[in-house]
């Protein structure tokens, strides 16, 4: 059996999904964001999947700034969560409904 | 054949690795977990001959972003086990189903619907499938992305200072000084 581009788009596909489920019903901010980075990769893996099938570089190149801006979200991110706990510890997602402290 | 068992093998490291993010009650068990599906991404790009993005994504990925969970995990404190039993809105539970079983209903069957998925449209960026990737996506990224790859400096300049602001102490300082200030 050979390995087609439909596979890694199937898989992607499989973790994009899998992150998103785990947004939605995990309160942890933190295991929220490492879902966001489960979609991300899921999406990286279908770029690299085009960019071999259609022989263009451009999909790794597309990959390589989706790296850089999931650093520059994590780095972020974490700091709002640091900010967030140290305030409030043991809040989860519910508990951050209202903004104002 | 190899071909095939390399795929297998990762795409199942990929997958339990992304569960476990997901099902683990400990936070430092999904960090973990999270290390294994970029290990399982970092070989299906090599597969892919994305030789240098992998090495990336263990290098970016694996050593740096789960550290700085982990880092996060360990400061705070909060890496005891959580009950997953989630007492959010009635609603959202069966809100989350619908939205993984349609998004991978469509999906699905828009991968099947267009079967290979080659349109025949001409590379743009210079083809790839040599083993000199990295040339390639040099020339790419110096020549056609360039504006967004300084763009790019630009968002990691924006992003550390405002990590550094978000989690500077919280005024106490600020008011020290203002008081002296004061006194003075």
């Amino acid at each position: 059996m050979e390995i087609t581009t439909g596979w890694y788009l199937v898989l992607g596909a499989l973790l994009f999904v899998i992150g998103g489920t785990g947004l939605l019903i995990r309160r942890n901010p933190l295991v929220m964001l490492m879902c966001v980075e489960l979609m991300l990769n899921g999406v990286n893996l279908s770029f690299v999947a085009f960019s071999r099938t259609l022989g263009d570089i451009g999909g790794q190149t597309v990959v390589f700034f989706v790296l850089v801006v999931a650093a520059a979200e994590v780095v972020v991110g974490l700091g709002l969560v640091v900010a967030i706990l140290r305030r409030q510890p043991g809040a989860t997602a519910d508990d951050l409904s209202a903004l104002k402290g | 054949m190899v071909d095939t068992l390399v795929f297998a093998a990762a795409a199942l490291m990929c997958l339990a690795g992304a569960l476990g993010v997901v099902l683990a009650r400990n936070p430092v068990h999904s960090a973990l977990m999270l290390v294994m599906t970029l290990f399982g991404i970092a070989v299906q790009f090599v597969a892919q001959e994305a030789h240098f993005l992998a090495a990336v994504q263990v290098i970016v990925y694996a050593g740096a972003i789960v550290v700085l969970f982990l880092f996060v995990i360990m400061l705070l404190g909060v890496d005891r086990a959580q009950s997953l039993e989630m007492s959010f809105l009635p609603i959202q539970k069966w809100a989350a189903l619908l939205f993984a079983a349609g998004s991978l209903a469509i999906i699905a069957a828009l991968i099947l619907a267009v079967g290979e998925p080659v349109t025949g449209a001409e590379a743009v960026g210079g083809s790839v499938g040599t083993t000199d990737d990295v040339r390639l996506l040099a020339h790419s990224l110096f020549s056609d992305y360039v504006y967004a790859f300084e763009l790019t400096s630009l968002l990691l300049v924006i992003a550390v200072i405002g990590a550094v602001v978000l989690v500077r102490k919280p005024r106490k300082a600020e008011t020290l000084a203002l008081e002296d200030g004061g006194d003075a």
